[in-house]
């Protein structure tokens, strides 16, 4: 095994893998898009469910054509069989929800192994049927793509595509219905017959997937990479698109190796990738990602520290200064020490961060100053900070003596716009206010 | 058609009885909702205030009886009406922004298979702009706080353009601010002839917002004019055996002779 070897069948050199390989990511695109919808629609058990309940219909249609003297197995008989028991399993699972108080869970977790064992069972059956190998068809269970021929391939890829043209015609009607299917039931939309054609969707690719996936996994591509997708994206349609591009690389790496590696199940493999998208979409994901969201809490902490910092200094100025204009002078570190209180090490790497933008300069003395843009902008954040507070005390009812603290979490969040509509509010356009309450050094 | 139920009503309920897993929710409920009206849908926990709704829109199967819209089963009348669930009734970290749920409401105009064009988009967006949130058109649903988000639903509901409002609980958790803007679209919708329905649980604004009310508990103890119907001891009647309403029920009732006198 080379890396040629490798790179030849991912590029889909070879006539005997390209097939194989192209259908698997096409079923792997196709069932991001399908399973998109279906964890929207809060129903991923039922898929599981109706995955392992597809088990005794293949042994049952193996049998059932091996007596009428076909091939035993024949992959458009065999599939057939797997939708029948499929859909028994799903309709099973909606009656116990109907007639019994049962809870979803546990309604389907009874149909999912109960229907699994069964299956299970009838396979060691046919197996010992004289004069017929049933060999293989435990490969359904965990996927191979040793076996797909083809015409295999062929009939997948038509079921496929027949799965997407539908579901991009019915996008509209999908939406609202996972969003919403109380309204859209009083809108007139058949709520039933959606969900019908949602789970008959998910059935097609289920079914197409059992061969080369396995019914154990089939589950795992169909919600993977949805969920992947979600870290990246707030809207549908991308989320959709982005989907179905993770399930295709899955799909096609998972299949290319295991046509190399036939001892590897293919299922495990697309898995297996599937997973590794998601882990790099929930760490990087720029939408919700773990690291982003962390990053952006560290930013938002490092602007509230600096504009502390100007706003402290800004008023250690005024407290100092008897005279109007505010004339910009150098004060000590032990003043700004005092004047509020600052978490060990806080003040000097917050100093030392305003000097990195320029807001803020040491003189050869020791002492700081604010920079022209520092002093401009401290003039700025103190404004907005009493705009804050004075707009506490006159509509929020709160004691001048507790703004200070309120407004020291939000003064920060202020945009321009808020800005205005917080002066307009209070009829105050003038450039410099008095603070409302006393500033003492803490 | 029944006489006791004439066509000119908006709504007519006929001896609506529901029942979950056999308990029954709702009894014989006879109502009718005169045109024109801002009607409340007032009473305790539990006592199928939502339910009444859902039932007389199909949402939830009728062990008996009918509910009739000016006359008519509602499948023949979903145009007139506009449905404005409860907020929590769906999941807000769905991954649409507050111009694409608005969009929704133009949906059934549409019809099958069609996406929605710049039309459909404008709409929603003036619809959005009535409410008073059109900057936040696209924004992420979950990145709207509670009062945005119940007013998201009733932007919804201004694009069907509808005749008849049912509106379960709009003021449940929202801010003083979007309390009020709700009120004065309900009472613009009403002042342009609309008919309002809105279960309310709030018995101290009853008066103020309301010039109809249903009174509720499994049945209906009373409805009328709110001036006739919030009364004393129809108040009592409909909460009584509640303690732990008590105060609020005295409360609203000392808001009766307030807001009463002209």
């Amino acid at each position: 095994m080379t890396w040629e070897l490798l790179r030849d069948t991912l590029f889909l050199e070879y006539h005997n893998t390209r097939l194989v390989v192209l259908g698997v990511a096409a079923l792997g695109a196709t069932a991001g898009l399908v399973g998109s919808f279906l964890l929207l629609r809060k129903q991923s058990l039922l898929g599981d469910a109706l995955s392992h309940a597809t088990l005794p219909g293949i042994g049952i249609a193996f049998a059932v054509m091996t007596a009428m003297g076909f091939s035993g197995k024949s992959l458009p008989g065999l599939l057939l069989g797997a939708t029948v028991t499929g859909l028994l399993g799903v309709l099973l699972v909606l009656v116990i929800r109907r007639t019994t108080r049962l809870k979803d869970d546990a309604a389907m977790g009874i149909v999912l192994s109960v229907f699994f064992g069964l299956g299970v069972a009838i396979l060691k059956m046919v197996e010992k049927i004289p004069g017929v190998s049933a060999a293989g068809l435990d490969s359904f269970i965990q996927g191979s793509t040793a076996l797909m021929t083809e015409s295999d391939a062929i009939l997948i890829a038509v079921v496929l595509a027949v799965t997407t043209i539908v579901t991009i015609l019915i996008l509209k009607e999908l939406t609202l219905l996972c969003f919403d299917a109380n309204f859209a039931a009083t809108q007139g939309w058949p709520v039933l017959a959606l969900d019908i054609t949602l789970m008959a969707l998910v059935t097609a690719v289920t079914v197409v997937g059992l061969q080369a996936v396995g019914l154990i996994l089939v589950i795992a591509l169909l919600i993977t990479p949805p969920t992947a997708a979600r870290f990246w994206t707030n809207r549908l349609g991308p989320m959709l698109f982005l989907s179905a591009i993770i399930g295709a690389i899955s799909g096609w790496l998972g299949a290319s190796i295991s046509a190399l590696y036939s001892n590897l199940p293919a299922g495990a493999i697309i898995v297996i990738t599937a997973a590794v998208i998601f882990l790099i979409s929930m760490i990087f994901g720029t939408t919700r990602g773990v690291l982003p969201r962390y990053l952006r809490h560290l930013q938002l902490q490092k602007k509230v520290g600096r504009q502390h910092l100007l706003r402290a200094t800004y008023e250690i100025l005024e407290n100092s200064q008897e005279t109007a204009p505010l004339k910009n002078l150098p004060i000590a570190m032990g003043l700004l020490r005092k004047h509020r209180f600052w978490a060990k090490g806080e003040l000097s790497k917050v100093i030392r961060q305003a000097r990195a933008e320029d807001h803020i300069e040491r003189r050869p003395s020791g002492e700081l100053r604010l920079s022209e843009s520092g002093f401009g902008e401290a003039s700025r954040i103190t404004r907005n900070h009493r705009l804050w507070e004075l707009y506490l005390i006159t509509h929020a009812d709160i004691a001048p003596s507790h703004v200070d603290r309120d407004a020291d979490m939000v003064e920060h969040l202020l945009g321009a716009e808020i800005v205005h509509q917080l002066e307009a509010e209070l009829d105050l356009s003038k450039p410099t206010i008095e603070s409302p309450h006393a500033i003492e050094p803490t | 058609m029944r006489p006791e139920h004439p066509p000119e009503f908006p709504l007519a309920v006929h001896d609506l009885t529901v029942a979950y897993h056999r308990k029954p929710v709702l009894w014989d409920v006879e109502l009718n909702i005169p045109e024109g009206t801002l009607t409340g849908i007032v009473g305790p926990n539990g006592a199928g205030k939502s339910t009444l709704l859902k039932a007389c829109l199909d949402l939830i199967p009728k062990t008996s009886g009918e509910a009739l819209i000016y006359g008519k089963p509602y499948e023949e009348q979903r145009d007139l009406i506009a449905y404005v669930p409860q907020r929590e009734s769906v999941d807000w970290d769905f991954p649409v922004s507050a111009l694409d749920v608005v969009a929704m409401g133009t949906y059934r105009k549409l019809g099958w298979f069609k996406r929605i064009g710049r039309t459909q988009k404008k709409q929603a967006l003036e619809a959005l702009e009535q409410v008073g949130i059109g900057h936040f058109a696209n924004r992420q649903i979950s990145q709207l706080s509670g009062g945005q988000q119940q007013r998201v639903f009733l932007a919804r509901a201004l694009v069907q353009d509808a005749e008849i409002y049912f509106m379960d609980e709009p003021f449940a958790a929202v801010d003083a601010a979007t309390e009020q803007a709700i009120i004065e679209l309900l009472q613009s919708l009403n002042a342009r002839g609309k008919t309002v329905l809105c279960v309310h649980h709030d018995l101290a604004t009853v008066s103020r917002y309301f010039d109809h009310l249903v009174l509720l508990n499994m049945r209906v103890v009373a409805s009328g004019p709110t001036s006739e119907t919030f009364t004393r001891e129809n108040l009592q009647k409909t909460y009584g055996g509640k303690l732990n309403l008590l105060d609020d029920v005295a409360q609203a009732l000392k808001n009766v002779g307030r807001h009463s006198s002209p």
